[in-house]
């Protein structure tokens, strides 16, 4: 999906970030990425070098901790690891799984000089 | 350019214009202008401070702080949004403009368009005599909440109004955007797959109601209705259905009935 804009997000932050901590360098981003949501690391890799060039992030290192997906079945009520949104639960075979963990898409920090 | 759906650029035209400054959100913010390098020297490596600034913010923060904006300011005005998806080509405007001729002479209408490019979808609403606002996203691939509050900003719309934003034509990035609608409406052709639901999850799972639209041609079609529902119903236990066909007119009523119901709930 939107990973461009989803890098430009990243920059906005980055620079709202860079006023309120006064900073004019960025060396390395950490992004926290679930499994479930929807980002796929490679192409946002990709939109991140090409949004931040020019910028105060031009070459930092993207660093993207993937978190595992869980869930929990609304049909029995038990608590799922779920590879995939939209699957199926593993005990019943409903597909009322809710999504407990793993469908964030978030800058977790920022090192900067 | 972004290597999954080519979205992306900062030329979105809203209106056929460049937005400068919104009047509800202050600068222009939904495509981040790229800054310039600060003039700056590098210290030597060993003076050099190097720190870590802990962040933990969302990266839709911004597009959803925008769409409640947006959302409270609909709720002030007693409007009815809905957000229209779909894939380009199930008929969205066909639909919408049948919809307008049904409607029009009940209530204060408005559209919001977005495409990459071109004003012919505006151009077919206007041709109804609603106003239409027509957002050309240039290389992006769905609308975000800036740009509604740009576009709303060329829109007057009395209290009461309802308001349809028929999104870029794409089942995919539309779905993560909330723009501040009271429900996404996806649209179905049966000229597609019964498996679109399974392919696209995420459009089918964030909208409330799927319109399955063309039905008038379902004696021509393998197209198997029982099966699209259950592939919906697999990803959105919650949404609800209706079959309708804009050429015919067959089901509009349920449609419109939708609609009037949601409006009451809105208000």
């Amino acid at each position: 999906m939107h990973e461009m804009s989803l890098a430009e997000s990243v920059l906005q932050i980055i620079q709202d970030s860079s006023a309120a901590e006064n900073f004019q360098r960025v060396r390395g981003v950490t992004l926290e990425i679930g499994k479930l949501s929807a980002v796929e690391p490679e192409a946002m890799r990709f939109c991140f070098d090409a949004v931040t060039r020019g910028s105060i992030a031009e070459g930092a290192t993207l660093e993207i901790i993937e978190t595992a997906g869980a869930g929990i079945c609304l049909a029995c009520s038990a608590s799922v690891e779920m590879q995939e949104k939209y699957g199926l639960c593993p005990h019943c075979g409903s597909a009322h799984l809710k999504v407990t963990a793993g469908d964030q898409m978030r800058v977790k920090d920022i090192a900067v000089e | 350019m972004c290597t999954t759906c080519g979205c992306g650029g900062h030329d979105a035209l809203i209106g056929g214009k460049r937005p400068t400054r919104s009047k509800k959100e202050g600068p222009i913010s939904f495509r981040a202008p790229h800054s310039v390098v600060p003039h700056h020297h590098h210290a030597p490596a060993d003076t050099v401070q190097s720190r870590i600034v802990q962040v933990e913010k969302d990266l839709l923060n911004k597009n959803n702080n925008l769409a409640l904006g947006n959302r409270s300011y609909f709720a002030a005005q007693n409007m009815l949004v809905l957000n229209l998806v779909s894939s380009p080509g199930s008929g969205k405007t066909t639909l919408l403009v049948r919809t307008l001729e049904m409607l029009k002479d009940k209530q204060t209408i408005a559209v919001i368009e977005g495409d990459q490019q071109t004003e012919n979808d505006a151009e077919r609403i206007r041709a109804t005599g609603i106003p239409a606002i027509q957002i050309n996203t240039g290389k992006g691939c769905h609308l975000d909440a800036s740009m509604i509050g740009h576009a709303l900003d060329q829109l007057t719309l009395a209290k009461g109004s309802l308001l349809f934003i028929e999104n870029v034509g794409n089942l995919v990035c539309p779905a993560a955007f909330d723009l501040g609608e009271a429900a996404k409406v996806v649209v179905l052709s049966v000229t597609e797959g019964e498996d679109k639901p399974l392919k696209y999850p995420d459009m089918f799972s964030a909208a409330r109601l799927m319109l399955l639209n063309k039905c008038d041609l379902l004696p021509y079609l393998t197209f198997d209705v029982e099966l699209a529902i259950a592939n919906a119903r697999r990803v959105n236990p919650n949404i609800e259905i209706i079959q309708l066909s804009a050429t015919n007119g067959a089901g509009m009523d349920e449609w419109l009935n939708w609609i009037s119901r949601e409006q009451a709930t809105a208000n």
